[in-house]
């Protein structure tokens, strides 16, 4: 089952034209699956767009566009099964789509309702905004799926500069000494905020440090959405059946595997800040030559899969879906302002009852609009 | 527990280290989505000896040994809770929650909140508190007040035997995260234990502990046994009512302000330092809802804003006690 690839290696599929590298293995995905890789891609980023465009106007909070990830976030989510579990930072929304999370919803959360990050049996934690807390929970999760013996991969989103933080360390130690059933899956896109990669960690790979925790890690061109979907699919079905201990897995076959998956984003790190501050546009135009989408469509139109009708169908179909998200959060009615007393734990304590209605009481008196002033 | 209740139940005598270690094999025994994580909880029984024989008895998955990484037991606690189990984590020695306290403050304390509702958080962290061991200041600290002030976080803090039972069993079916504090100077203190395997104490819910008519003496953990010794000592001279609070968040407002209603006197004895803490949260909700009954100042009884000394004699002039306690009442009645 596992390969233990070098994890200087970087697997790659399609070229930067979308043409199958020489001695490349094409993953075995039927055409609706390609097609649905793509379709996905092109939502991710046209939603992208439409959001970053809500957020100028005024119509949505602080949002970490995506655009240049698609293909590690769709080509990973897909290879997933639906009682497998995934663990984001805050950018994956491409990722959470795919395992079934509305737009709406992702809309919603960033509206600022946290009632969108509660979808109905999509397997996807919250959102975790401090950096590399959600690797434990990943960890964790997994290491109990073996009381509950639940038959589940539980696969951890992060990026470059989380493998510096404290809970990186402890959730992939952790996850080596009991090897637990998890992918940890690296979206390398070579900037923290501002901070260059190579400023987070003097390793030559980000994928190497899977071998001080015992277990595998392998490197991929995470624009290569073939290719991550190969390496990701492996990782899952070794994380849930790791076979026996063999020649390329000295001492014994090990379930967890980091995945480092070699990307750009093209926009900023949020709306909140300016990346020509601290990288020049010749590194981003060089990094867009390896745009994920234009790869996979030149490979599916060589392939026959896809032709301009069929191009031109999945964009207006696209369109029309972000549309009808926006149309859908926008429409959703605000929870009311006491519900935010919910949810601080199972019940509310009476010191929570005390102050809802005191907030009631206020509301009462002076009305919405004079206590938002 | 009041006398009065333990007395409708059929109780054993046993230590408070014992009825820790009851509570966590019942409800290893109640529910086999429990399980222990912690550092030396295994074999080795525990540093403190809490877990004792079962690693013996329930076998290494369901009593784990983690590497010592505090956060990582935070953390794998939290994802494992939000995704169906139960588990009940052990760090050490609460002075050494800080190294967990993004996973607390952050991640486990929010992670319901964050989910939209949609997710229950059943984790139950065990720790140990308070100086008089000689450990020095990095293994002495009272830190309940900090947790006791995030939103999200309960937090209880037993007096009595039958406190460190009950509370310990309701913690662990809690839907919510909670917060065990074990003073480790009690671990040898004996009492009256129900037997009963669906014993458990709601928490929020004080106890009073003695009834009295002069005076309110609030006392924690520790100082709950020591209050119990002065107002003996004091009987016939000063009537002392004696409240165990129990949980520290939420808090029984209630059961205290009827007591300094009565009373028209109080005493609040907690280890914790003294500024902007445990002392201070109490007194304050006495004042909000009784003031008008109050005939004297309220006094508190805690530890200076200082650390924990490691020499001996420093550490016992610094530890609050009963003569601090039987002092505070002698300033009021």
């Amino acid at each position: 089952m596992s390969t233990h690839r070098d994890p200087r290696d970087r697997v790659q599929v399609l070229d930067e034209d979308g043409g199958v590298r020489e001695g490349a293995t094409v993953p075995d995905i039927d055409e609706d699956s390609l097609t649905e890789m793509y379709r996905e891609m092109r939502l991710a980023r046209h939603f992208d767009r439409r959001a970053v465009s809500l957020q100028r106007q005024g119509r949505m909070g602080t949002y970490p566009p995506l655009s240049g990830q698609e293909a590690a976030q769709v080509g990973s989510a897909m290879a997933l099964a639906d009682e497998d579990w995934i663990f984001p930072s805050y950018r994956e929304h491409a990722a959470a789509h795919v395992r079934g999370v509305g737009l709406d919803s992702t809309l919603r959360y960033w509206m600022g309702d946290e009632r969108g990050n509660d979808p109905d049996d999509a397997n996807v934690f919250p959102v975790a905004v401090p950096i590399a807390t959600q690797i434990l929970h990943a960890t964790g999760a997994a290491w109990a799926a073996d009381l509950t013996g639940d038959d589940a991969a539980f696969l951890c989103y992060f990026g470059d500069g989380a493998t510096s933080e404290g809970d990186f360390h402890e959730g992939l130690n952790f996850a080596g000494v009991f090897d637990v059933p998890a992918v940890f899956f690296c979206n390398n896109n070579q900037w923290a905020i501002s901070v260059p990669r190579e400023r987070q960690s003097a390793s030559a790979t980000l994928a190497q440090k899977a071998h001080a925790y015992g277990f595998e890690g392998v490197l991929v061109d995470g624009m290569d959405p073939l290719a991550v979907y190969q390496v990701t699919s492996d990782a899952v079905s070794k994380a849930k059946d790791p076979g026996p201990a063999g020649d390329d897995a000295p001492g014994r076959a090990t379930r967890p595997t980091l995945i480092e998956a070699i990307q750009y984003r093209f926009g900023a790190h949020t709306t909140a800040d300016d990346p020509s501050v601290y990288r020049d546009d010749d590194e981003v135009e060089r990094w867009k030559r390896k745009d994920p989408i234009p790869r996979l469509e030149a490979y599916l139109r060589e392939r026959g899969i896809l032709d301009d009708e069929s191009v031109d169908a999945i964009g207006e179909s696209v369109e029309s879906e972000v549309a009808s998200a926006i149309d859908a959060a926008e429409r959703t009615e605000r929870p009311a302002p006491a519900e935010m007393f919910d949810h601080v734990h199972a019940e509310r304590t009476e010191r929570l009852d005390e102050q809802a209605a005191h907030l009631e009481r206020l509301r009462e008196r002076y009305g919405d609009e004079e206590l938002l002033e | 527990m009041a006398q009065a209740e333990l007395e409708q139940e059929q109780t054993e005598t046993m230590t408070v280290r014992e009825s820790i270690r009851q509570a966590l094999r019942e409800e290893l025994e109640h529910d086999e989505d429990v399980y222990i994580i912690g550092e030396d909880v295994g074999a080795f029984g525990g540093v403190l000896e809490v877990t004792g024989n079962l690693y013996e008895e329930f076998g290494e998955e369901r009593v784990r040994d983690t590497p010592i990484a505090e956060a990582g037991i935070i953390g794998a606690a939290t994802g494992a809770a939000a995704t169906g189990t139960r588990p009940v984590a052990e760090l050490m020695f609460s002075d050494f929650t800080g190294v967990a306290m993004e996973q607390i403050m952050n991640q486990m304390a929010k992670m319901r909140y964050m989910f939209g509702g949609k997710t229950d958080m059943p984790v139950t962290v065990r720790t140990t508190e308070g100086g008089g061991m000689g450990a020095a200041s990095q293994h002495s600290g009272t830190i309940h007040s900090w947790i006791s002030h995030f939103p999200g976080l309960k937090a209880v803090a037993p007096g009595t035997a039958a406190a460190a039972k009950g509370l310990t069993k309701a913690a662990i079916r809690s839907d919510d995260p909670v917060f065990v504090f074990e003073n480790k100077m009690i671990y040898e203190q004996q009492g009256e234990v129900p037997t009963d395997v669906e014993y458990t104490i709601p928490i929020g819910e004080a106890a009073v502990e003695r009834e009295g008519e002069d005076v309110t003496v609030v006392g924690t953990q520790r100082l709950v046994g020591e209050a119990l010794d002065v107002a003996e000592s004091l009987s016939g001279d000063v009537s002392v009512e004696v409240i165990d609070p129990r949980s520290l968040y939420p808090l029984d407002t209630d059961t205290i302000v009827e007591s300094v209603k009565k009373t028209g006197r109080m005493v609040v004895a907690d280890e914790s330092p003294l500024s902007y803490g445990t002392h201070a949260e109490i007194i304050a909700r006495a004042q909000e809802e009784a003031f008008f009954s109050l005939d004297a100042p309220i006094q508190r009884v805690g530890t200076p804003d200082t650390h924990m000394p490691f020499s001996t004699p420093l550490e016992q002039e610094v530890l609050p006690g009963g003569e601090d306690v039987k002092d505070a009442i002698r300033r009021i009645t």
